[in-house]
């Protein structure tokens, strides 16, 4: 039987997908032990012991300068500027990627500039950001705004370009104005491609977040990991970035399933 | 009869490239119309312009006496042969639609009272094309016949002046087709319909028209082939009246 028609069933397709990641924790165990075994004070590739506990620490201990529990108000912090940054795109790729698919004089307007600054690399833009709006809450938002904007803008404004024209016509043949065919055929059938466009923005507003938290921040998932850079310590590193990567497929997880239920239309025939 | 739709010398042009050249054509309120022609012979483009999708270079068209706008407007309904449907909407979403839009100018959504009233309506009309136990499904959902009588059950409910048919029956199969010609037939009676269609079956014109026009180039530049343009080369009258049957086995297509 060829490869392509091999079908993969539930369990099976569980089993398989878990493998590759029980292999390489396996092999990083055996690395790590053989290390430890050379020099039981290797900080390189700490033992899952060493990472339970200075994690444990970090979540249960308060903090005795601050008083709080680090590693939850690292997440919050986090969390919060990925959250408002993802929001604020998401709003203006809708608004502005609507208008711009569907109303070709904003287009003419808008579309070059919108363009323009897509091609520039944000984090070019991260020094303009932390003069202009200082080094606090704001640059941060700012960067992962002006980061995923664009993209998504861009993303949005091509799909609701993309509809049928034959639906615009059917729409004004129903005495729909442009604002009818915007709020009633376009909004609609951008919104599933809207979350399509935040899921795939999901990564970049990582990069952007951490970027900006390792510059200037003064907590922070990214913040907390370019701290204790400095000390070598891989025990904590290590497990804030398997938290981040955790956190991340909760967020997509969450998405598709928002999408899938709120817009059973557009993922295929079986409601 | 009095002509409801009237093209007067009219010419489409793109550059230097002759679409439809000097057409000059009366159609009368409640005939139903087959267009036929072969490909390139400027039978989008005769649409385009009743349908007010674009202007004609020259010349003037005008609808009850009045001349026509440049642009779609709910006194013209259109079906397309594919994508007149609104995926995110349900069957009754659909056709609702286009009652929703003239009532509410801010929403395009209607409430209570006015909104039962427009589901009757709706419901209605999807009972007239067969789909009355349909009313939930999506576009998706459905057969390419169930689309296209979705698709023309919205186009009349907004009961228009002149219904535009775009080669409507083209991507379906024959037994469907036989099922839809016998269906625009009785809505086009009941309805007292005026309909224009566009199509490539020249049996499926001359059985449900009361009147074929074939388009075609009526000189040919071997040198220049753009630079004449189409016009109607054969005006047909036939005597299709409201109380024929039709008979369909299949169909001839040209080109």
């Amino acid at each position: 039987m060829r490869w392509v028609n091999r079908q993969v069933g539930r369990s099976n397709r569980l089993l398989l997908g878990a493998l590759p990641i029980l292999l390489l924790v396996l092999v990083y165990l055996v690395m790590a032990a053989q290390r430890h075994a050379e020099n039981p004070a290797d900080k390189i590739l700490p033992l899952p012991g060493a990472m339970v506990e200075s994690m444990s620490a970090l979540i249960f201990e308060p903090d005795k300068l601050s008083g709080q529990l680090i590693f939850w108000a690292d997440t919050l912090a986090s969390l919060e500027r990925l959250g408002i940054g993802l929001g604020i795109a998401t709003l203006m790729a809708l608004v502005v990627g609507l208008a711009l698919g569907i109303l070709p004089p904003v287009r003419a307007t808008f579309g070059p500039l919108v363009t323009g600054i897509a091609v520039i690399p944000p984090i070019a833009l991260l020094p303009i950001l932390f003069i202009a709006l200082g080094l606090g809450e704001t640059a941060k938002v700012g960067l992962i705004v002006i980061g995923i904007a664009p993209v998504m803008i861009r993303d949005v404004a091509d799909h609701v370009t993309a509809l049928p024209r034959e639906q615009i016509i059917k729409a004004q043949t129903l005495g729909a104005s442009s604002w009818q065919v915007m709020i009633r055929v376009a909004l609609p059938q951008a919104m599933p491609r809207l979350i399509h466009a935040m899921r795939l923005a999901l990564g970049p507003a990582w990069v952007f977040l951490i970027s900006a938290e390792a510059i200037a921040s003064d907590v922070g998932l990214g913040y907390r990991i370019f701290l204790v850079r400095r000390y070598l310590s891989m025990d904590i590193i290590l497990p804030y970035v398997a938290w981040i990567a955790v956190l991340a497929i909760v967020i997509d997880t969450t998405l598709t399933f928002t999408s899938r239920r709120m817009f059973p239309w557009a993922h295929g025939a079986s409601h | 009869m009095s002509a409801l739709l009237s093209l007067r010398d009219v010419w489409v042009e793109y550059g230097d490239r002759i679409v439809i050249e000097k057409l000059d054509l009366d159609i009368e309120a409640q005939s139903f119309v087959s267009i036929v022609g072969p490909s390139g012979a400027g039978k989008s483009s005769f649409l385009r312009l009743i349908l007010g999708q674009e202007a004609p270079t020259r010349g003037t068209i005008l609808l009850d006496g009045e001349p026509l706008a440049p642009e779609c407007g709910p006194d013209r309904g259109v079906v397309f042969q594919r994508y007149s449907v609104f995926p995110h909407l349900s069957v009754l979403r659909n056709t609702m639609l286009g009652l929703e839009c003239p009532r509410a100018p801010f929403t395009a959504r209607l409430f209570g009272a006015a909104r039962r009233e427009a589901r009757d309506e709706a419901v209605a009309m999807l009972e007239a094309v067969g789909l009355g136990h349909s009313l939930d499904l999506y576009p998706a959902q459905m057969s390419g016949g169930m689309q296209q009588r979705l698709a023309i059950a919205q186009a009349l409910v907004m009961r228009p002046r002149i219904l535009l048919l775009d080669e409507p029956f083209g991507a379906l199969d024959p037994g469907i087709r036989a099922d839809m010609h016998a269906l625009i037939t009785k809505l086009w009676q009941d309805y007292a319909l005026t309909i224009v269609m566009v199509t490539h079956d020249i049996r499926e014109a001359f059985s449900l028209g009361t009147r074929v026009l074939t388009l075609d180039k009526r000189r040919h530049d071997p040198h220049a082939p753009h630079r004449y343009g189409a016009t109607v080369v054969y005006d047909i009258p036939l005597n299709n009246r409201a109380d024929r049957t039709i008979c369909e086995d299949g169909g001839i297509t040209i080109d």
